[in-house]
């Protein structure tokens, strides 16, 4: 039975309290007893604690999938990337590299990737995922557009994402302000502003030069 | 955001159509329901590729039957009249040491050899003359004296005979018969 097309995930980051219940949550699933496909990300851990939950965003053309030398990875009918086929994979991490939003994690001890399948036990069925169920601040929020629209009315539904030259569009949604305009998320634009003033280099590799740079003083 | 087709293959990076896709990513979809999709002609492929190798497995097992060399038996003696008595048994290895047969002696001129192993699990079964049976004591099996079918238990093809032939006052052993039923 596949999830209902209605019932989507939302992720609202300015929510996130960072209590780790998802995490705990989600590593009780008999499923995959003791591992978690949730986690928490700072976003900024020297300035903020600022954190924001991580799960599989379920491209609608999933990156992870296309870089599978096993044909391991499968996107079911209802939009769901499935995790990976157990007998297919051959533990190559192409999919860890590859996931802009960084979700595949290989579990060396099987020798398997393992990610988030949005609860595909639970979804199917019209149960909400494991996390949602348990999030206090309802970060992550699963149910029907409608039903968000009136808890929330000053968020809004983003579902495409930039990173680099790479426009991704997904099935789980990100909440914004009502304020912020754009369709379009740029995840990476921080990392791509040019240094003009950076000496001696004529090109500065924007992922490194954001790595390296200073504390203002 | 547009609803997708589901029956509809995920676009592939380069946004170009299925048909000018390389041919790896049309045999590996990504999708489930494309991965899931046997097409009429590959099903009926299936089918008549599946149909042909039945009907020359028949062939083979023909040709076989009809050409294929038959093991030869050698003609070993068995024992001499004057030593096994009426209602006695002898154990004797043939055609080859490890094969176990049952030779009995039914009657003045009746000689019966049967293989010693139980055709359930490869037991010894032992010969009880005076029962007119061969016992299977690993399963309770028991196999006719005379002609080596099941009468009771796990068994259900009889033991495999051997021929016999009894000239000059001595039993010899001619071969070995296989039988199903």
């Amino acid at each position: 039975m596949p999830v209902p097309t209605d019932l989507n995930f939302y992720i609202d980051p300015a929510r996130c309290i960072g209590c780790n219940a998802c995490v705990q949550a989600c590593s009780e699933c008999d499923t995959h007893k003791g591992v978690s496909m949730i986690q928490l990300d700072y976003i900024d851990r020297s300035r903020s604690t600022q954190t924001v939950p991580v799960i599989c965003m379920h491209c609608d053309q999933p990156t992870c999938a296309e870089v599978c030398p096993a044909d391991a990875i499968k996107r079911s009918e209802d939009g769901i990337v499935q995790t990976a086929r157990k007998a297919r994979c051959i533990a190559c991490n192409n999919c860890v590299l590859a996931c802009p939003f960084g979700v595949p994690k290989m579990h060396d001890a099987a020798s398997l990737m393992m990610k988030c399948d949005m609860c595909y036990d639970r979804t199917s069925q019209g149960l909400k995922p494991m996390c949602a169920s348990v999030c206090p601040s309802q970060a992550l929020y699963f149910g029907t557009r409608e039903e968000l629209e009136e808890l929330r009315p000053n968020s809004r539904a983003v579902d495409s994402f930039r990173f680099g030259a790479q426009v991704v569009s997904t099935r789980v949604k990100m909440l914004v302000p009502k304020s912020f305009a754009e369709n379009l998320l740029a995840v990476t634009a921080p990392l791509e502003r040019h240094h003009p003033g950076a000496p001696g280099a004529a090109y500065v590799d924007p992922l490194l030069a954001n790595l390296y740079e200073e504390e203002p003083a | 955001m547009t609803r997708r087709d589901p029956e509809e293959m995920t676009i592939a990076p380069d946004g170009r159509p299925l048909a000018e896709q390389p041919k790896w990513r049309r045999d590996f979809p990504i999708d489930v329901p494309q991965d899931q999709y046997v097409g009429r002609r590959e099903f009926v492929k299936f089918l008549a590729l599946t149909s042909f190798a039945f009907a020359a497995g028949q062939v083979w097992i023909l040709a076989k039957s009809l050409f294929g060399v038959r093991p030869a038996f050698p003609e070993v003696e068995v024992a001499r009249l004057s030593a096994l008595p009426v209602g006695g048994f002898l154990q004797f290895d043939y055609p080859a040491p490890g094969e176990p047969k049952l030779l009995v002696r039914l009657g003045q001129d009746r000689f019966v050899a049967f293989d010693a192993r139980c055709t359930h699990l490869s037991c010894p079964v032992i010969p009880q003359v005076a029962q007119g049976r061969f016992h299977c004591p690993c399963h309770q099996g028991n196999f006719d004296l005379a002609t080596g079918r099941p009468l009771s238990g796990p068994p259900r093809r009889p033991l495999p005979q051997v021929r016999l032939e009894v000239r000059d006052g001595r039993v010899f052993a001619t071969g070995v018969s296989e039988r199903t039923s």
